[in-house]
């Protein structure tokens, strides 16, 4: 993950899931790790970001229920598509128009995927 | 040198005196109906400075495991005390309790569920609890509910362990009346028990950690079942183990199956809590009119202990189930499916008649036990079936 320094065990298939890596019960003595929980395929429409309309209020940040605005030095650098569920709300809270939702597959195509 | 109280008390007043001695860290209990004086007693402990509990009285027995579950995974020694309806109210957080893998010991008073109102013993509210993954037992005696108290808590914070355990006695004939016991010093109980010393608690831990996480289609909650069932599976070592230490101490013998002559017996009954005493009564009489007659008393009911009643009842000629309780619409009662499963996974042939007896308290008479032995030729003979039968209805 680009914006986190930390590596993961891959737990994503059954074959991965054995006694050891499970405590009793299901605890989980890893904070932070739903970063691993990858939310951003559920998306059906998509944020594009213009930045020369941004001026870096982080009212967007405030807002963005899964922490999907990547913020540096202040500046908003990015958005997390591993995470961005496409609820649009970082689109309605922004006063300059910096940020517009649109339909996913168009995106896919727009980007040559499928 | 243990030094050693002899007095008259009720099985509700041994619990009690075995949860101070065990210095609970928390006890969340509803106080009103139907509990029984094991929270009462207990609460004057507190009161009275003998024991230094977070007692929490709750509005229901659905929050008296809830706040026993959040105290558990805080790191807390937790204790409750219920039963009947209460424990039916408390149903689930009983999976709650297990899934997460918290030491809760749990005193149960077996009785009777509703409808009809009826506060009395039996075995109903317990038997519909036993698939929750916890540990149960069953006592006859207060001492033996005294004793199986006091190793519940060794065994449940058991690293290898780490299972919520319900220790029963029955309404009324072990948690009422009053008999002769022996209470340990304080002091002996306290260094046999010890301290819960928890690997992940919520708070004092070395580490940030999170209990009843969510585990959704992709999650592994599949997998975390098959490790609770193996764990289940696995605490029998550690059960015996507190058991036999516990009766190096007290001369008192733990096992997961009483056997009472059962070596040379012909005809054997498998019988759970206080009416064995009945029953041994009977199978005395019966024993010195001819008839070999033995007894095979489970203590020890989740895990069900199968590999030991297998080698009890492999060779007897026939053998007679007794549920104080009754599962409708199956082939038989609680005890009787599981004998029943445990005789044909060894591929013992051994004909088993089920008996039903004593719901809502009804009287477990020596006349009712009587018949329930003698039967039991018949039934090796093929002249009975191998039915579920309401003993002793009048």
């Amino acid at each position: 993950m680009k914006h986190m320094n930390r590596t993961y065990e891959d737990v994503s298939t059954y074959e991965h899931w054995t006694a050891d890596k499970f405590l009793p019960g299901g605890i989980v003595n890893d904070p932070g790790n739903s970063m691993m929980y990858i939310t951003g395929g559920w998306r059906s429409n998509r944020p594009v970001w213009n930045k020369d309309n941004c001026n870096d209020c982080m009212l967007c940040w405030v807002h963005c229920p899964d922490s999907a605005i990547l913020v540096e030095n202040q500046k908003m650098v990015d958005i997390d598509f591993e995470h961005c569920k496409g609820c649009g709300m970082c689109a309605v809270e922004c006063r300059f128009d910096a940020i517009e939702m649109i339909v996913e597959p168009d995106s896919l195509s727009a980007e040559g995927g499928n | 040198m243990a030094n050693v109280t002899v007095l008259g008390a009720t099985g509700n007043q041994m619990v009690a005196e075995a949860f101070r001695q065990a210095k609970v860290d928390v006890l969340p209990a509803y106080p009103i109906t139907p509990q029984t004086t094991m929270v009462e007693n207990f609460a004057k402990y507190v009161a009275d400075g003998r024991v230094h509990t977070e007692y929490v009285a709750v509005e229901s027995e659905h929050s008296a495991l809830s706040a026993s579950i959040g105290a558990s995974a805080a790191g807390a020694r937790v204790a409750t005390a219920t039963a009947a309806q209460g424990l039916a109210l408390m149903f689930e957080e009983l999976y709650i309790a297990s899934g997460m893998r918290l030491p809760i010991v749990m005193a149960n008073a077996n009785r009777a569920l509703s409808a009809p109102i009826n506060i009395h013993g039996d075995h109903s509210d317990v038997m519909s609890c036993r698939d929750c993954g916890w540990i149960v037992l069953f006592a006859e005696t207060a001492q033996e509910a005294y004793d199986q108290t006091i190793i519940s808590f060794p065994i449940a914070e058991n690293p290898n362990v780490l299972l919520p355990v319900m220790t029963t006695l029955d309404g009324f004939v072990t948690t009422h009346a009053m008999e002769r016991c022996e209470l340990m010093d304080d002091d002996t109980v306290a260094a046999y028990v010890g301290d819960r010393v928890p690997e992940n608690a919520l708070i004092g831990g070395p580490k940030a950690v999170s209990h009843g996480m969510f585990s959704s289609l992709g999650g592994p909650y599949f997998k975390l079942k098959k490790v609770q069932r193996e764990a289940l599976e696995n605490s029998k070592p550690y059960i015996q183990a507190e058991g036999d230490k516990w009766a190096a101490i007290t001369g008192r013998k733990f096992e997961f199956v009483e056997k009472w002559e059962c070596d040379d017996a012909d005809y054997i009954m498998v019988i759970a809590g206080s009416s064995a005493g009945n029953a041994r009564v009977v199978a005395r009489e019966l024993r010195a009119e001819g008839l070999k007659v033995g007894i095979a008393r489970i203590r020890l009911y989740r895990p069900f202990p199968v590999a030991e009643l297998v080698d009890i009842l492999k060779d007897a000629k026939a053998v007679a189930v007794l549920d104080r309780s009754d599962c409708f619409g199956a082939q038989f009662g609680p005890i009787g499916l599981d004998v029943a499963s445990a005789l044909y996974s060894a591929g013992a042939q051994v004909p088993m008649r089920n008996y039903i007896y004593g719901l809502g308290g009804a009287d477990v008479t020596l006349d009712a036990l009587r018949q329930a032995f003698t039967e039991l030729p018949q039934v090796a003979s093929g002249e009975l079936d191998q039915s579920l039968n309401y003993l002793g209805v009048r």
